[in-house]
């Protein structure tokens, strides 16, 4: 059996609730999910993915640029050394030591892999995995599909899990994770509900693995799709697990702003990877003006140098536009702030006056296709007008770096919702790879804490079941009290947050977006949902909207506390990077009474002296 | 430019159900899919349709607008008329499941029984060598997003739907075309393809291939140089021939049928 659907035989209003016992449940179905599932499973797991849509359609599928890892096929210079450098500058030396040298010295490994399963890469005319250049990476890195890698990556590990005979139960949301009162608060498994009957699900499991993405969806302008709930992050604090770096949110430089359909939609960095350059309404190829000291030695400051650079990487240094995001984001914004932007308010970002027609089409097939279908623009002739989006959160649930276990036994966090490894701003590319080095890990570590149980179970309390369960079904009983539309409330919060908690902060917004917040918290306690408990979009969103104003709290409540500017964090009131802070995490767990999260400083673990050298030598 | 829409929407479940009114504010630029997600904010909170990434990249928001198949996150506005209706239903070829959502089971249940790559050891080196253009088709083939549009409008199951047991459909054509013409793949699924994936029933009206939103060249890349493959394996009377008195075809050697 491979996908599952809702027993026939399960009353959906009677309260019964459809029961499974597993060694590993992974919640979510993206790069991460789907990878640790295999590993769990190749480890000897009894093994279920749960996931809120349908298989193959979790947010992976919109990666567009590619998966960075050293496999050295256009560069031999490239190794992880240099890899792992560059991922620790790019977060501003904030990551995670260990989860950011696993990561650079494993990923190889897992996208060749992944070729073994039948997923077919662009070439090099020697025939190997060719790779692309893009922002952060000293040598061209990504192993890509055109500009549609996430949706190769994501439809070979969903024909592997077919092919492996793994269970998944798609349409299916989780509520609530469950520990095991008897058992030192262990995980004992997670309840949910049948997205297209409402009927309740559980799952009796010793190991849970949350591979449930981001929360971007609490952002206006977002490139997230609709399950960017932080489901994960707002569970695991829920079960007691800490949060780190939740104050570090990436803004895409590069989301379409016109038309207002499409608003937040992607355009991958591929575009600046493959020669596309950033101006402004006056033509002007503004970059330059905004090389951050940080980064001045191996930037280039002329465009002779930066436009000989894709080709003789050995002698010329990177162009501007491919910095970072954070420092791209912040300068595009500085622009149209200063009132040379777009028609629609962005820049230009330009590759029609750079590349052949011909180039583009090959390279950049579903941008050409994205802005065609859907603004009427030929990026072959003309420049596209973009400006800045919501991402990607480098911010999640902190977790050991060899076997992502949270600080719940038995509770993992793989990819978006798991914390440490991106720092305070994540490369391009690198979100790929840490899918699919973590989600391994993840499941060979969840599958070996299973084995190694000494018969002792945990096992499902019934009395947390009930809970979760009236929790789930309190905003459609309909008491009467209930007045507030769930569409309108995430309306108001994603306005909130994109005014107050955005790409540039101040302590007075922040503390207004966090009294915005607590507001509608309570007004969230008064939801009037119509319909039943058969596929009812209104009553899903009622039910998530309780995680994204939890992770919302987390966000404002994290910046506020941290008083610099670095990475996906910009105060505008404390410009430029505090010593002190270079040296903290943020963790956030939730508080006693359960309807808010408190704060902690704790200090980041220190790296080995052979790795921190890699950042003393001259460049 | 802000105008108001007229909707028409199928609401129901398996029971049944019917086209409802609905008036919608929209904008220059907008897509159905934000007409519909503004009836669902603003009158009809319980509407149900599936939708992801809205960007053309998943293949969730599949419908029939205005009777045509299509993704309705793709589907302008300014294709219309705007004194003109625009109506909604669920596509036909599956069961309902509530409003525009419908029970696609079919497509996974076919997908349980697709061959898979199976490679030879990698290189010394311990990577693969493919050229581009060994590559090039499979990776046309690939940028399926399963939207199923393309089984949606097969008339082999829309309009008869007993085939549905014996016929996996033009989305997965492309898997087993892809698997046959990947470079490095060790297996013949020649014979599957015509017995199992009922390759046979498929009568090339393209209609798959008009409602691709990927515009991949489903009949003529994928399944006519399969039937062909097929056809030479069964049906050419040299071949079979050549196979009685042990004369093979070379271009098959790397390949054990399955």
């Amino acid at each position: 059996m491979t996908d599952t659907s809702p027993e026939t035989t399960s009353a959906a209003g009677t309260g019964e609730t459809e029961k499974h016992q597993y060694d590993v449940v992974v919640i979510g179905a993206g790069g991460s999910g789907l990878r640790a599932a295999i590993a769990a499973h190749d480890a000897g797991a009894k093994v279920a993915v749960v996931c809120k849509s349908l298989l193959g359609k979790a947010h992976t599928v919109m990666a567009e640029g590619g998966a960075a890892a050293a496999l050295g096929n256009l560069w031999p210079e490239d190794n992880w050394q240099v890899h792992f450098r560059d991922t620790m500058r790019g977060g501003k030396m904030l990551n995670n030591w260990r989860m950011a040298h696993l990561h650079a010295q494993e990923a190889p490994e897992r996208v060749l892999e992944l070729e073994d399963w039948g997923a077919l890469f662009d070439r090099t005319k020697d025939g190997l995995i060719s790779q692309r250049d893009f922002g952060g990476h000293r040598y061209a890195r990504l192993a890509h599909v055109g500009d549609r890698t996430g949706l190769e990556m994501i439809r070979t590990l969903q024909q592997r899990t077919v092919q492996l005979g793994i269970d998944v139960f798609m349409e299916c949301t989780i509520t609530e994770l469950l520990t095991d009162p008897a058992g030192n608060g262990r995980i004992s498994g997670a309840v949910g509900y049948w997205r297209e009957t409402g009927s309740f699900i559980s799952f009796e499991a010793p190991a849970v693995v949350l591979a449930t993405g981001g929360i971007g969806k609490s952002f206006k302008v977002t490139s997230n799709s609709w399950e960017y709930t932080g489901d994960g992050h707002a569970m695991a604090l829920r079960a007691g697990a800490k949060l780190i770096n939740m104050e570090f949110v990436q803004f895409h430089p590069t989301g379409m702003v016109w038309p207002p359909s499409v608003k937040g939609l992607l355009v991958t960095e591929s575009v600046r990877g493959d020669g596309g350059i950033l101006k402004n309404s006056e033509g002007k190829r503004f970059m330059f003006d905004y090389i951050p000291e940080f980064f001045k030695a191996e930037t280039a400051d002329n465009e002779a140098e930066a436009d000989r650079w894709y080709e003789d990487k050995a002698n010329n240094r990177r162009p501007p536009e491919l910095l970072p995001r954070d420092e791209v984001a912040r300068a595009i914004n500085s622009e149209i702030k200063a009132g040379r932007g777009s028609e629609h308010g962005g820049v230009y970002l330009d590759i029609a006056s750079r590349r052949t027609p011909e180039f583009i089409r090959k390279r950049l097939p579903s941008m050409y296709h994205q802005f065609k279908e859907l603004a009427d623009v030929d990026i072959t002739q003309e420049p596209m007008e973009i400006g800045p989006t919501c991402h990607y959160v480098m911010g999640g649930v902190e977790v050991d770096p060899d076997t992502q276990m949270s600080g719940v036994e038995g509770l993992y966090a793989v990819g978006e919702c798991s914390g440490g490894m991106h720092g305070s701003n994540r490369l391009g590319g690198n979100s790929l790879s840490d899918l699919l080095v973590f989600g391994k890990r993840a499941g060979d570590a969840a599958a070996a804490y299973v084995a190694g149980l000494d018969g002792t179970r945990p096992t499902l309390p019934e009395a947390g079941v009930q809970a979760a369960q009236e929790l789930a079904l309190s905003p459609l009983l309909g008491s009467g009290a209930g007045t507030e539309n769930p569409y309108t409330i995430q309306q108001d919060l994603q306005q909130t947050m994109n005014d107050l908690v955005g790409i540039i902060r101040t302590r007075e917004e922040l503390e207004r977006s966090l009294a915005e917040i607590e507001k509608l918290k309570d007004r969230a306690q008064h939801l009037a949902v119509t319909g039943d408990r058969q596929y009812n979009p209104g009553w899903h969103l009622a039910i998530d909207l309780r995680n994204m104003l939890l992770v919302s709290e987390c966000i404002a409540k994290a910046a506020l506390e941290r008083e610099e500017s670095r990475g996906g964090h910009t105060r505008d009131d404390h410009p430029g990077f505090d010593e002190r802070w270079g040296t903290l995490n943020i963790a956030l767990s939730i508080n006693s009474a359960g309807d808010g999260v408190d704060l902690a400083t704790q200090p980041l673990p220190v790296m080995p002296d052979e790795l921190a050298a890699f950042f003393q030598e001259d460049h | 430019m802000a105008y108001t829409l007229k909707m028409r929407l199928w609401r129901g479940d398996r029971s049944g159900g019917d086209l409802q009114d609905f008036d919608v504010e929209v904008e220059a630029g907008e897509v159905v899919l934000d007409a519909i997600h503004r009836v669902q904010a603003t009158q009809a909170g319980d509407l149900a349709v599936r939708w992801n990434c809205k960007a053309g990249k998943c293949g969730s928001c599949s419908a029939e607008v205005n009777g045509r198949p299509r993704l309705m996150c793709m589907t302008r506005l300014s294709d219309y008329d705007p004194s003109e209706t625009i109506t909604v239903t669920p596509m036909r070829t599956f069961p309902v499941i509530r409003d525009l959502v419908t029970d696609v089971s079919y497509n996974y249940e076919k997908a349980k029984e697709l061959p898979y790559a199976e490679l030879p050891p990698r290189d010394a080196d311990g990577k693969r060598r493919m050229m581009q253009e060994d590559v090039d088709r499979g990776q046309e083939f690939r940028k399926c997003i399963e939207c199923f549009l393309c089984q949606n409008t097969c008339h082999v199951v829309r309009d008869h739907d007993g085939n549905k047991k014996n016929f996996a459909g033009p989305r997965f054509f492309l898997r087993y075309a892809e698997l046959d013409m990947h470079p490095l793949d060790t297996v013949d699924r020649r014979r599957v393809t015509r017995e199992q994936a009922g390759l046979g029933y498929c009568n090339i009206t393209k209609c798959c291939t008009e409602v691709c939103p990927e515009g991949i060249h489903i009949t003529d890349n994928a399944i006519i140089p399969m039937k062909e493959r097929v056809a030479d394996r069964t049906y050419d009377p040299l071949v079979w021939l050549g196979n009685k008195i042990g004369i093979r075809d070379k271009d098959r050697d790397s390949r054990a049928e399955l």
